[in-house]
């Protein structure tokens, strides 16, 4: 208390240490890197400044004896249905700053998630189920235009001209995270795993940094509205390259990377002076129309010589659906929907918890419409924001999408504890941070190896579910909404999604 | 020959490697009653260097030409011809810290010791726990800042 403001002394976490099995270790106290534990060589005690808990559990996973509990604060406010804590408590904290209040990572509001009120169907009796174990299970995925038609040589080969594809050996990919607001550390292991497992992973709009164009046959260049790192070079090296719209923890806002995080190698990667604060444009200032966009689109298809696909990444928002037949009809090859649980490094915590919508109505809104207007096999739908597991993957894929981007989920094989701190650059987990002693809390052989993990578990379980629904390939089950059905969904809700209440 | 190397670029100063040494080389094998009740308290082998930015784990080089063996005049520390490791027999050492002097690495340290009711200090370093497959620090690091390999 002493020195602090009375009206902001609301802290979230308490840090309470059984000092019978405290052994002095200092685990704790090397580990929080928001100087919420400390030793005290006069009394030789580990103690705690509560205050500064983010609650990050970084130290009570590394003490050796097991003897901290990071505990929610049980100070209570009146309970009020109408002032929950984080009202009351960001209410106090602006009145003290005067100024916005900036977070990190995704919607964390109990918004409707319809991917637990939608089930999945399987074979019984009537058609026979595929052991996967047992029978090939192809999850290869091909994004990119496809003809509307195939011509056959006499010889038997394709005769008709294809698009350029990116080839999935699984439809997940990681999502746009941008060297600068996560790590050198946290995006070599990235790339590494999207090599082993076959897939891609997405630069953002930070650019690449030299020493990863090894890997870029197996990365998705961004282009943003700041036009970070984008040079002939950065085109050249991607395998796709992902015009950036908007994002789904803030539709209608641009990046923000502070200063604080512009170090040399940031500085030199996204071509601005260090200590500059990047800031992208909240529109593309040549965009203000779907005639603009297709021009961008063209541009760097000439830039490349149309050898490789061009994707447009926007933020789920009510208009989704029309503006996804705009995208495609501007000649992008992918389009990305990032829905409103998708995370971020920083973000005004009103926009993250209030704009957009979930992208579980998005995919079905969009991939309706394509269906409808007859050009959903000029695009693939990439979805995006928020899968935590394989069955909302096999559930947004039935929905109509073509694959996924997971994020959020990737950093949390690296450790990520979902605090929330990311636009503080001080992450415990070495992960959104740039600071050297930090950031070695990632070792991508480590980082890699979790990744490759999760990917492969992820995997395996949406063969079994592709086996028990009696489907040998994932193309099968793109836009087979007939195998979902809605559980607790309003007449309106089963409608948007497209789905049948479970039961008929 | 197999010994521990630190990589510094992976330490993230977190004294684990620290506390499974003292535990592995406690009475008790109990990381709590070797911090709290073993009475000479077990020491560390190996030491984490915190400066930070920087940190690393400094440990018993097992050198070819070991300074620490030419240094101790009573022979306390041999060479096991055998497996090339650098040995230690507390029971001889006399404490005259010629080893802790020599060593360029500063990897030997002091511990307490009880020879027939009283306490003596000795001479202490790495032996790469020779009742383990893998030494306790190394599979402790939680951030594979030390491997047990041969680079010959
Ligand atoms: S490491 Fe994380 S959980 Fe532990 S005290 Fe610090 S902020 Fe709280
Ligand atoms: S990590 Fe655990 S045992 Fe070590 S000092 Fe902190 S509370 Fe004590
Ligand atoms: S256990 Fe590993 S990371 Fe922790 S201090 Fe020791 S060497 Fe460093």
């Amino acid at each position: 208390m002493l020195y602090k403001n009375p009206y902001n002394n609301y802290f979230d976490y308490v840090v309470q240490r059984d000092l019978d099995r405290c052994i002095r270790c200092k685990a704790c106290v090397t580990q929080c890197s928001y100087g919420a534990n400390f030793y005290d060589p006069d009394r030789e005690m580990i103690y705690s400044l509560d205050a500064n808990c983010v609650g990050c559990m970084r130290c009570s996973t590394f003490c050796p004896t097991d003897c901290i509990r990071i505990v929610r604060n049980p100070d209570a406010f009146r309970p009020n249905a109408n002032w929950k804590d984080n009202n009351i408590k960001d209410l106090y904290k602006q009145a003290g700053t005067g100024g916005i209040i900036i977070t990190g990572m995704g919607n964390d509001k109990p918004f409707t998630n319809y991917w637990e009120h939608m089930v999945i169907d399987a074979c019984q009796v009537t058609n026979p189920s595929i052991d996967p174990l047992r029978e090939p299970m192809e999850l290869k995925t091909f994004l990119g235009r496809k003809p509307e038609r195939l011509e056959i040589g006499r010889d038997g080969d394709i005769t008709t001209k294809l698009a350029p594809q990116l080839v999935l050996e699984t439809p997940i990919m990681f999502s746009a995270m941008s060297y600068g607001s996560i790590n050198y550390n946290v995006c070599e292991s990235v790339a590494r795993a999207a090599r082993e497992l076959g897939t891609y992973w997405n630069t953002g709009e930070g650019g690449l940094p030299k020493a990863l164009y090894e890997y870029g046959r197996q990365t998705i260049v961004q282009c943003a509205s700041g036009r970070f790192g984008v040079s002939p070079e950065y085109l050249g090296a991607g395998a796709a390259i992902e015009i950036k719209i908007g994002q789904g923890a803030k539709p209608g806002i641009g990046g923000h990377l502070p200063g604080e995080k512009v170090l040399e190698g940031i500085s030199e990667t996204r071509m601005i002076p260090v200590g500059t604060d990047a800031i992208s444009p909240a529109p593309h200032h040549d965009i203000y129309s779907i005639e603009d966009l297709k021009q961008l689109i063209y541009a760097l298809k000439e830039a490349t010589r149309y050898e490789k696909p061009v994707s447009v990444k926007i933020a789920a928002v009510h208009n989704v659906a029309a503006i996804a037949s705009g995208i495609a009809r501007a000649g992008a090859d992918i389009i990305a929907v990032d829905g409103f649980r998708g995370g971020t490094g920083a973000a005004p915590k009103a926009i993250r918890d209030n704009v957009g919508i979930p992208i579980e109505v998005a995919i079905a809104a969009v991939d309706e419409r394509l269906r409808q207007e007859g050009i959903r096999n000029e695009v693939s739908l990439v979805a995006a924001g928020g899968f935590r597991n394989s069955s909302d993957i096999v559930k947004a894929i039935a929905l109509g999408a073509d694959a996924v981007y997971i994020a959020t989920s990737a950093l949390m094989a690296l450790g990520c504890t979902l605090c929330q701190q990311c636009h503080r650059g001080r992450c415990a987990w070495g992960i959104t941070t740039n600071d050297p002693e930090l950031a070695r809390r990632v070792n991508p052989e480590i980082g890699t190896e979790r990744l490759v993990g999760l990917i492969r578990a992820w995997s395996n379980e949406i063969k079994e579910m592709l086996g028990l629904m009696g489907i040998n390939s994932i193309e099968s089950l793109k836009g087979n909404r007939d195998r979902l059905r809605g559980v607790g969904l309003s007449e309106g809700e089963l409608q948007t999604l497209g789905i049948r209440q479970a039961g008929t | 020959m197999k010994v521990v190397y630190p990589r510094e670029q992976w330490c993230v100063a977190c004294n684990l490697c620290e506390v499974a040494c003292m535990t592995e080389h406690s009475r008790t094998k109990d990381p709590l009653k070797a911090y709290l009740t073993e009475r000479p308290r077990p020491v560390s082998r190996t030491k984490v260097e915190y400066r930070p930015p920087l940190a690393i784990s400094v440990m018993c080089r097992h050198c070819a030409e070991a300074e620490c063996v030419e240094a101790c005049k009573n022979g306390t520390l041999t060479r096991n011809e055998e497996t090339g490791r650098i040995e230690l027999d507390q029971d001889r050492c006399l404490g005259c810290w010629m080893c802790i002097m020599a060593c360029p690495y500063g990897a030997i340290g002091q511990v307490a010791m009880h020879v027939g009711g009283e306490e003596r200090r000795v001479a202490n370093k790495c032996d790469l726990c020779p009742d383990r497959d893998v030494p306790a620090c190394v599979a402790a690091c939680p951030n594979r800042a030390l491997v047990f390999e041969d680079r010959g």
